[in-house]
């Protein structure tokens, strides 16, 4: 297949580790198979590329019936931080970067990342709040 | 399974043109033309991520991903989609006579 005039261009909207993640995996797999790939972040996903949040990404443990528990169980405190710790744990087993690293990577293949300025502005968020290449 | 004959070497490959037995072929072949894998040239640069693709393959039983071989072939990322602007682990993969290399990241 020829993939020299394919693009594709991703939006992350949530700020979620299972809705963040995809996205990140689908354009660095774009730009390994030489297609040309951009990345835009809006809402609440611009915590991925948020210096000061991109550390701190939760699982969403509310409404998330891939979990296989009740949803008034993902809801008490302390839930959604110990099954983040429990996925973090499993992915650095299987050497899986993590959000910081990924974009990182992502940026450093030549893929575009842009930040939606309506939700920047709308968050009161500042150019300096994201990370720079 | 198709097959093609590189260099007095007659060898199978899989739909997408890689190679299905790296032991097949001869070393390293360039079955691309320059405009299809955006390489004028193969550079000792080059060579260096071919040379590493090809013995991490049969160290380990597959070549290493776009982010392994910016971690460990001593070519960083950036660098790699400069030498390989259609997918570093896939053309160099190509051209080291290797299958494509598993895993997504």
């Amino acid at each position: 297949m020829d993939l020299s005039d394919e693009k594709v261009s991703i939006i992350i909207s949530q700020g979620s580790l299972e809705a963040i993640y995809p996205g990140l995996i689908m354009a660095n797999g774009a730009r390994a198979e030489g297609m040309e790939a951009n990345l835009f972040f809006t809402f609440f996903g611009l915590d991925a590329i948020h210096k000061k949040r991109h550390d701190h990404i939760k699982m969403a443990t509310v409404g998330n019936p891939g979990l296989h528990f009740s949803t008034m169980l993902g809801g008490l405190s302390g839930v959604a931080s110990v099954m983040t710790h429990m996925m973090e744990k499993k992915m650095e087993d299987f050497d899986f970067p993590s959000i910081p690293e990924f974009i990182e990577l992502i940026a450093d293949t030549g893929a575009g990342l842009y930040g939606c300025q309506a939700s920047v502005d709308l968050f009161g968020m500042e150019r300096s709040d994201f990370m720079t290449s | 399974m198709p097959t093609a004959t590189i260099a007095d070497h007659e060898v199978e490959l899989n739909d997408v043109v890689f190679f299905v037995d790296a032991t097949s072929g001869p070393r390293t072949w360039h079955p691309c033309s320059p405009h299809e894998s955006d390489i004028d040239e193969l550079t000792d640069r080059h060579w260096q991520v071919i040379r590493f693709m090809r013995d991490e393959y049969f160290e380990k039983g597959t070549g290493p991903t776009v982010r392994m071989l910016g971690k460990t072939s001593g070519v960083p990322v950036k660098e790699l989609y400069q030498l390989f602007p259609k997918g570093p682990a896939k053309t160099a993969a190509r051209i080291a006579g290797i299958p494509k290399p598993r895993g997504c990241i």
